[in-house]
């Protein structure tokens, strides 16, 4: 158990609405553990339950049935909640929704100065939060100046500056445009690599998921297939009979195949497509 | 169109008001407008006419940026001018057909014209040499002895914070969702007052849903990063009095009981 970051033991969540008998069973009977260190990527279409796992990990939400667990700590142990969110912070979808002050740095700082740290640690950890994410020219800003790669930076940082171990971003690039999804993909790899967090990354973006440790698929609140990409994607038809792309490249390759040109299955990058022809 | 809007007056700058710390900004304005209304006469009007010239001096800020904050207000001031003037009693000055002005209806419009440029100015003047963040950091401070009789001061000032942070983002949405309505015929602009306000229905709703979503998400955001309200909570930039601060409150203090007694002076 000591290895892993997030443990999931047979975890189910349904939404119960209100005056109505039907329950939605968004999480059914799952079983993830995310190891210390791993890149995670979670790919499923709308609806696949991948937002309501997201805030499963790190307590925003707590299984109907099964536990989570959070570096060995159970999530609905109600002591343990802000240590939780403290290991596992969590980054959203839009980036204008979670920024709560003024100015950039001053968001940054929101996350320690709820954690009581004194100022001048809380100085040190914003700046250097600002740095990974490369934002520190733009500490005096207004947020709603800021493009939305920009913010969803500040918002990275803003987690960053709180030092959890582990970073769960759900669908941080769905609202970006290309540039911005760029930017974030490149902090997301650094915070991996060079920071060593443990990340799971929600996405419905194939090119997104090419970098990761590991992939699952969710299709109707369960797992569907799990592997490294290059096991995911040379399953080009499962993939797409669950409604989600694979990326250009690896399709592009697949429909060469099928032409009879006699290349690999396990193509990922164009690098390794040039190569290939 | 809707973005020249700017939120508060703030003008930027590093002088020694600019740098005073907020607390005490707020209390020299507290006793200034504690100490207009205990005007009676026009001579302590000159001392306040000279704090107001020596704060606008010290601070740097265009005087055209302090009169504007007049503009909006001058038909209120205009309105007790005129009511203070033709409604006093005393010595007939002239006749104006059945208006009369007397000479204690001019002085005593004039006067109360003044206290209200004053009050004006001079607050401006606060909200022009104080960031918006600053001042509501200085209100938390000043209202949180007041938490022990219930005053929520820390929700408050997360309040105005969150309230100053989000006008920008929905006048955007205002914009958009206008411009998207016109896209599809809504008319804003023509029509009599009751006609405008049904056409700003289509407006309003879908920008009252998005807030309400905003909020729900900002909620949940924060909750992610540990907020559990204002105890035990620390800031990256915590407010410390200084020398000046003591110093020029102290000061201000003694200029501003010197005003108020005037009025028990004159009638001793």
């Amino acid at each position: 158990m000591e290895q892993y970051m997030i443990k999931m033991e047979n975890v189910k969540y349904e939404y119960s609405s209100m005056g109505e008998d039907s329950q939605l069973m968004a999480i059914n009977s799952i079983n993830i553990a995310v190891k210390k260190g791993e890149h995670l990527v979670i790919l499923g279409h709308n609806g696949s339950g991948k937002s309501t796992l997201a805030k499963l990990m790190n307590g925003l939400l707590l299984p109907t049935e099964g536990n989570v667990y959070v570096n060995n700590m159970n999530t609905k142990d109600e002591d343990k909640v802000w240590d939780i969110r403290e290991t596992a912070g969590m980054v959203f979808q839009n980036p204008d929704n979670q920024m709560v002050a003024t100015i950039v740095e001053e968001d940054v700082a929101f996350g320690p100065e709820n954690q009581g740290i004194p100022s001048l640690e809380i100085r040190k950890r914003v700046d250097e939060a600002l740095r990974i994410v490369e934002m520190t020219e733009y500490k005096k800003h207004a947020p709603h100046l800021l493009s939305g790669g920009q913010k969803q930076r500040v918002a990275i940082a803003g987690i960053l500056a709180m030092r959890p171990d582990c970073i769960i971003l759900d669908e941080p690039t769905a609202m970006l445009d290309p540039i911005g999804r760029l930017e974030i993909i490149s902090t997301i790899k650094k915070l991996n690599k060079i920071e060593k967090k443990t990340i799971v990354h929600i996405t419905h973006y194939m090119d997104e998921a090419v970098e990761a440790d590991r992939v699952l698929v969710m299709e109707q609140g369960e797992i569907v297939m799990e592997g490294t990409p290059r096991e995911i994607f040379s399953q080009v038809e499962k993939v797409k009979r669950l409604g989600l792309d694979v990326p250009q490249v690896t399709e592009l390759a697949y429909e060469l195949r099928k032409e009879g040109i006699n290349i690999p299955s396990q193509i990922l990058t164009v690098e390794e497509l040039v190569k290939a022809l | 169109m809707l973005k020249d809007i700017t939120i508060g007056q703030y003008f930027p700058g590093d002088t020694f008001i600019h740098r005073l710390d907020p607390r005490i900004k707020i209390l020299i304005i507290i006793m200034f407008i504690a100490s207009l209304f205990f005007i009676v006469s026009f001579y302590p009007y000159i001392l306040i006419l000279g704090f107001i010239l020596l704060t606008i001096r010290l601070s740097k800020v265009p005087i055209r940026y302090v009169l504007k904050g007049l503009k909006p207000l001058m038909f209120i001031i205009s309105i007790t001018f005129l009511i203070n003037i033709f409604f006093t009693k005393g010595e007939v000055l002239f006749l104006l057909g059945p208006l009369t002005i007397t000479k204690e209806g001019l002085s005593q419009g004039i006067f109360m014209a003044l206290r209200l440029i004053f009050l004006i100015t001079g607050t401006s003047l606060l909200t022009l040499t104080t960031s918006p963040i600053s001042l509501t950091d200085g209100i938390e401070k000043l209202l949180s002895p007041l938490k022990r009789i219930g005053i929520p001061a820390h929700e408050l000032a997360m309040m105005m914070t969150i309230a100053l942070r989000f006008i920008p983002t929905l006048l955007e949405e205002t914009d958009k969702i206008m411009k998207a309505q016109m896209a599809r015929g809504a008319d804003f602009e023509s029509g009599n007052i009751i006609n405008r306000a049904k056409n700003l229905v289509p407006l309003l709703v879908p920008l009252f849903i998005n807030a309400f979503r905003r909020a729900d998400e900002l909620a949940i955001a924060m909750e992610a990063r540990c907020y559990r309200g204002g105890e035990h909570r620390t800031r990256l930039n915590e407010l410390k009095l200084k020398k000046q601060d003591i110093l020029t409150v102290s000061i201000m203090a003694i200029f501003f009981g010197f005003i108020i007694s005037t009025k028990y002076i004159e009638y001793i």
